[in-house]
C-alpha cells in the first residue's frame, strides 16, 4: 500500500516535470523552428516545429546580407571595454573592501548596494543629457561608460565576497618574506581569486552584450548598432524578417547559453555570497 | 588625448607605480586600490545622480535644451496633480507582486519536485534554466512574436488545440499587460528554482526522517521542514528579485512595443523612459525619477533593517 503510493507519487512527479519542461522550452524550440523556415512560409498557421522544407537560408542571409557582422563587432568592442574596466576596478577595490579598514568603508559598500537598486533611467537620463551636451552621443565609448556604472556594484560585491574566503595568512606569509602589499596582492591573492575574476568578467561581458534600453538611447547611428539594436530592428518587421531575426537570435544565444550552463552554479554562489555576507 | 594630458597621466602612473613598488604603507594602500573605482563612480554615478536632482527643478525639454531655467517645484506639483502617477504606480505594484509571487511559487514547487527521485534530473535542471540563460531581449522579442494575433503560437495553440477564441493580446489594455507578465514569469522562475535547489540540498536528511517518525505526510514535511528551512535562503533572493522586477524595463517595453496600446501598459520605469526619450520631457522625467528614487530608498531602508535582523538571528 505504502509502496504503491510512493511509486504513484514518483510517476506523478515525472509527468509534472516533463510537462513543465516542455512548456518551458517551447518558445526556444519555436524560435529554432522559425529560423529554419523558408522565406515564403513565414505566414503560416501550422504548429509543426520543424518546417517541411527546412532550410539554412536565413542563417546565410543574416550573416552575409544583413549587418549582423557589423553589430557583432560593435557589441564585442563595447563588451570588451566594459569587461576590462569592470574586472580591473572590481579586482582592486574588492580587495580593499575585503582586507582593509578605512574611513567610510561601510558606507562605501552600502552605496554600491544602493546604486544597484535604483532604476537605470535615474542614471541614463542625466548621462544622456550630459552626453548630448558634450556631443558624446553615438559613441561606443560613451555606451561602455554607462554600462560600467551598472555592472560595477555587483562585480565589487562578488570580488569582495570571494577575497573574504581566502585566508589572510597567505599574504602575511608572503609579506614576512619581504613582499610589498601590492606584490602580495598580485602574486598571492589574485591568482587564487581566478574563479571570481572569471565570474566578474563574464557578468560584465553579458551585461553589455545583451543590453537594449540604454543602447537604444545613446546609439542612433545605424553603423554603430549593437546586436540587441540590430536584432530588434529585424524583429520589428515581423512579416519579412522574422526568419532572419530568429536565425540571428539563435546565433547570438548559443555561445552565451553554453557558457551560462557551464557557470550558473558560480553565479548563484556569487549572488548569495554578495547578498548575504557582510 | 592631448600631449600634455598624456604626459601628466604618465607621470601620475609613474609615481603611482613607484609607490606601489615601494610597498605603499598599510594606511595608504587601500586608498590606492580604491582610487580608480571611486573616480569612475563619482563621474558616472554620483555626478549624474546629483545632476538628475538639479534637472528635476528645471524646465528642460526639447524646446528648452540650452535655455532651461529653474522653475522650483512646478514639475512635482504637476506630477502629483495628474492621475498618471497613481495609475502607473498601481500597475507597477501589480507587475512586481504578480511576477515575484509566480517566480517564487513556481521556482520552489519545481525545485521540490526536482529534488525528489527524478530520473535524469540533471537534464531537466539544465533545460529549465534556459530561460534565464538566453539574453533577455531575445526572449522578450520572441514572446512578442508568439503573442501575434494571427500567426503567433499562443493564439494558434489556443484555437487549434483547445478550440478557444484567439486573444486580442495587444489591442486590449488588460491582455497587453498580461502578455509581458507571462513573459517575465517564464524568464524569472529559473533563478528562484536554482536558489531553492541550493537551499534544499543543504537541508539535512535526518530532519525528514524525524518528521516521518512523528507521522508527518508529504504535505506536513513540506510545511514543517522544507519551507521554514528554505526561508532564510530565499529571503535575500526575493528582495533582490523584487528590486529587479520593479526596475525591469526590457521585458514590458519590448513585449508591448513601448507601451501599446496607447501607453496603457507602463510601469514606473518605462513611463519615465518614454517621457524622457520619446517625448523629450527631460525635467518632468527627472522629477518623476526623483519620486521613484525616494520610493526605492524607503524600500532599501526596510530591506537593510530586515537584513540586520536576520543576520542577528544567524549568530
Amino acid at each position: 500500500m505504502r509502496q504503491a503510493r510512493r511509486s504513484m507519487r514518483t510517476v506523478v512527479a515525472h509527468v509534472v516535470i516533463v510537462c513543465v519542461t516542455l512548456a518551458t522550452i517551447y518558445p526556444i524550440i519555436q524560435i529554432i523552428g522559425i529560423s529554419l523556415r523558408p522565406a515564403d512560409r513565414l505566414y503560416t498557421t501550422s504548429l509543426s516545429i520543424i518546417p517541411e522544407d527546412a532550410t539554412a537560408q536565413a542563417y546565410h542571409d543574416v550573416l552575409f546580407e544583413k549587418d549582423f557582422l557589423l553589430w557583432l563587432r560593435n557589441s564585442t568592442v563595447v563588451a570588451g571595454i566594459v569587461t576590462l574596466i569592470g574586472v580591473f576596478l572590481a579586482a582592486t577595490s574588492g580587495y580593499a573592501f575585503s582586507r582593509f579598514r578605512f574611513v567610510l568603508r561601510k558606507s562605501g559598500l552600502y552605496s554600491f548596494l544602493i546604486a544597484q537598486m535604483f532604476p537605470a533611467t535615474m542614471l541614463l537620463l542625466p548621462l544622456y543629457v550630459l552626453m548630448k551636451g558634450l556631443h558624446l552621443l553615438n559613441s561606443l565609448g560613451g555606451l561602455a561608460v554607462a554600462y560600467v556604472a551598472t555592472a560595477l556594484p555587483f562585480c565589487v560585491w562578488t570580488m569582495k565576497g570571494y577575497y573574504d574566503t581566502i585566508p589572510r595568512e597567505l599574504e602575511e606569509a608572503a609579506m614576512m618574506d619581504g613582499a610589498s602589499y601590492w606584490r602580495a596582492f598580485r602574486t598571492v591573492v589574485l591568482p587564487l581569486a581566478a574563479p571570481a575574476l572569471a565570474i566578474t568578467a563574464i557578468f560584465s561581458f553579458m551585461a553589455a552584450w545583451s543590453e537594449f534600453m540604454v543602447a537604444r538611447v545613446i546609439i542612433t547611428t545605424k553603423s554603430l548598432h549593437t546586436l540587441p539594436l540590430g536584432l530588434e530592428s529585424l524583429s520589428s518587421t515581423f512579416q519579412t524578417e522574422w526568419a532572419n531575426y530568429a536565425a540571428g537570435s539563435v546565433l547570438v544565444s548559443l555561445p552565451v547559453v553554453l557558457l551560462f550552463l557551464f557557470l550558473n552554479r558560480y553565479f548563484v554562489s556569487g549572488l548569495t555570497l554578495g547578498g548575504v555576507k557582510q | 588625448m592631448t600631449h600634455g594630458a598624456g604626459e601628466q597621466a604618465n607621470s601620475l602612473l609613474g609615481s603611482l607605480s613607484h609607490r606601489l613598488r615601494s610597498g605603499g604603507g598599510r594606511r595608504s594602500f587601500p586608498y590606492v586600490l580604491l582610487a580608480p573605482t571611486v573616480a569612475i563612480m563619482l563621474v558616472v554615478v554620483l555626478y549624474p545622480l546629483i545632476y538628475n536632482f538639479v534637472l528635476a527643478f528645471k524646465n528642460m525639454s526639447m524646446y528648452h535644451f540650452h535655455d532651461a531655467r529653474f522653475v522650483g517645484l512646478r514639475n512635482f506639483a504637476q506630477i502629483f496633480r495628474e492621475t498618471e502617477l497613481y495609475l502607473v504606480f498601481g500597475k507597477t505594484i501589480i507587475w512586481t507582486a504578480v511576477n515575484v509571487f509566480f517566480h517564487v511559487t513556481l521556482g520552489v514547487a519545481i525545485a521540490v519536485v526536482l529534488n525528489g527521485r527524478i530520473y535524469g534530473s540533471g537534464i531537466f535542471r539544465a533545460l529549465l534554466i534556459l530561460p534565464w540563460a538566453i539574453p533577455q531581449y531575445i526572449s522578450a522579442l520572441t514572446w512578442k512574436g508568439m503573442f501575434n494575433h494571427e500567426y503567433g503560437a499562443v493564439n494558434l495553440i489556443l484555437s487549434k488545440v483547445f478550440h478557444l477564441a484567439p486573444i486580442p493580446w495587444f489591442s486590449d489594455a488588460t491582455w497587453a499587460f498580461i502578455a509581458p507578465i507571462i513573459t517575465n514569469v517564464w524568464l524569472g522562475f529559473p533563478f528562484m528554482m536554482i536558489v531553492a535547489l541550493g537551499g534544499l540540498q543543504s537541508i539535512p536528511h535526518e530532519l525528514y526522517e524525524a518528521a516521518e517518525l512523528d507521522g508527518a505526510g508529504a504535505l506536513g514535511k513540506l510545511r514543517n521542514v522544507t519551507l521554514p528551512l528554505l526561508k532564510p535562503i530565499l529571503a535575500p533572493a526575493i528582495v533582490l528579485g523584487t528590486v529587479w522586477t520593479f526596475n525591469n524595463m526590457n521585458v514590458i517595453w519590448l513585449v508591448t512595443g513601448g507601451g501599446l496600446p496607447a501607453d496603457k501598459t507602463h510601469i514606473l520605469v518605462t513611463y519615465i523612459y518614454k517621457a524622457a526619450f520619446t517625448y523629450y520631457r527631460y525635467s518632468y522625467a527627472a522629477a518623476f525619477s526623483v519620486i521613484v528614487f525616494f520610493l526605492l530608498l524607503g524600500f532599501t531602508f526596510l530591506f537593510m533593517k530586515y537584513f540586520k535582523v536576520s543576520e542577528a538571528a544567524f549568530e
